[in-house]
């Protein structure tokens, strides 16, 4: 056998691959909807805190912040080990899946928080006057005047964050979620070959990648307009 | 819940343990930093060179790097290496996962940062008599580092965040530690207290960090 062959056979192994591939394509799955969760529960929940914030209400404010630098702080991987070996001593037992979504779920809310706020900060006080004092209402200034303007502000900075933190639904793996790498690993574990690692990698690649390009296509587009 | 979370006894019985943790950490952080930096810089000085195959190749790799979850990489590594006859060890891989995944980001903010410097200067310095390297040494680099130093300090904070993962692969740091203390002990109680360790550690760089992108989106 020459080397490249050995090779093959060993990290390229069609037999394994082919053996694994229903393992891994329900990992897939699995990933796809874990990540979907975390974007738009996480996203919902960031946005729902920064228009709170806007409210200017002084305690509900500095909890909104302590809670959001919470989750800045902490590695999500620290989170996910909380939420899913602590909570059990109060007899709250989440799943592995469940821990994970609410651990990335909470992180992408404290990035997108903060980045919202920062896009509702940026438009200038005076537009707020200037609307309000046309008769907008309070909310349809918020909708109309300031919101357009913060969310294209925001749109790259929220795009790179998103992609980082659903990357992180590799994580899981850790607390037995049966997503890609979790899946890649038992396999590999099971078949003595790290095909289905190679295969899993792989997976990610294909699903990510795309997301990645067009994030760059979104926001050279959003820059030359701005 | 103040038995199974802030077992005051459980703390001062562990913390021998998680100190050992905190102390990895600390030192990991102070190796896979300067490592990332390095890779960057290596990655943002290629792309100076305005080569359309060069540039092309850059950011090929830096989305590859964007797009594959930290931890599979180190999981390739410590686990998939071995079957090549290549047994590196928790900690070799770590490096080698930090070094390519957090260089290809830094290596994207420091480009950003060199492309923000205008090409006249470098014509300047060149004309003045500078060699390529020095104008980009001692006249391009200061301000580039200057002008995205927030998203440096952003991007240094999740890296020392991501230490967190040398915990898969039986690195000792401040979480590996922390879950050993919590099966000796069976309670949570040292995962508590490493999360309150890393929010002490991190919370004054996440404060700042606030402060500079709301000054940094306010002056658009």
């Amino acid at each position: 056998m020459s080397g490249w062959e050995r090779f093959a056979d060993t990290f390229l192994n069609t037999k394994v691959m082919l053996r694994y591939l229903p393992d891994i394509l329900s990992g897939v799955v699995v990933t796809i909807e874990l990540a979907l969760l975390v974007v738009v529960t996480g996203i919902a929940a960031g946005l729902t805190l920064a228009l709170l914030r806007s409210l200017g209400v002084r305690p509900l404010n500095w909890l909104i912040v302590v809670v959001v630098d919470l989750f800045r702080s902490l590695p999500p991987l620290v989170v996910i080990v909380l939420i899913y070996f602590g909570l059990p001593s109060v007899n709250i037992s989440p799943s592995g899946f469940v821990s994970t979504w609410l651990s990335l779920a909470f992180v992408l809310m404290a990035f997108s928080e903060e980045i919202f706020w920062a896009g509702i900060t940026s438009v200038a006080r005076g537009q707020w006057e200037a609307a309000r004092s046309t008769g907008l209402s309070f909310g349809q200034t918020l909708m109309s005047v300031v919101l357009p303007q913060a969310v294209r502000l925001t749109i790259p900075p929220l795009t790179n964050r998103t992609i980082a933190i659903i990357k992180g639904t590799a994580l899981g793996t850790v607390v037995a979620v049966t997503e890609i790498l979790g899946q890649a690993s038992s396999a590999m574990s099971n078949s003595y070959n790290p095909s289905p690692l190679m295969m899993g990698a792989a997976a990610y690649i294909v699903l990510f990648f795309p997301v990645v390009v067009a994030a760059r296509w979104v926001e050279t587009r959003l820059a030359w307009k701005r | 819940m103040i038995e199974s979370f802030f077992n005051l006894e459980i703390i001062a019985a562990s913390w021998p343990i998680v100190r050992a943790g905190l102390l990895n950490t600390a030192l990991l952080s102070l190796l896979v930093v300067p490592l990332g930096l390095f890779g960057g810089l290596i990655l943002a000085l290629l792309a100076s060179v305005k080569h359309p195959a060069i540039r092309w190749l850059l950011m090929a790799w830096v989305d590859f790097f964007r797009a594959f979850p930290p931890l599979v990489l180190l999981i390739l590594l410590f686990a998939g290496l071995p079957f090549a006859g290549l047994e590196l060890g928790g900690f070799v891989c770590v490096a080698i996962a930090f070094f390519l995944n957090t260089g290809a980001y830094y290596g994207e903010i420091l480009r950003a940062g060199i492309d923000s410097i205008p090409s006249g200067q470098i014509e300047a310095a060149r004309s003045t008599g500078l060699s390529r390297l020095q104008a980009m040494t001692y006249v391009v680099l200061p301000q580039a580092v200057r002008n995205v130093l927030p998203d440096l300090l952003s991007n240094t904070l999740e890296v020392v965040k991501l230490t967190a993962l040398g915990s898969v692969v039986a690195v000792p740091e401040l979480l590996y530690q922390a879950r050993q203390a919590q099966s000796l002990t069976y309670n949570a109680t040292p995962i508590v207290v490493a999360a309150v360790i890393y929010f002490v550690m991190l919370w004054p760089v996440v404060r700042l960090l606030s402060r500079l992108e709301n000054r940094a989106f306010a002056g658009r």
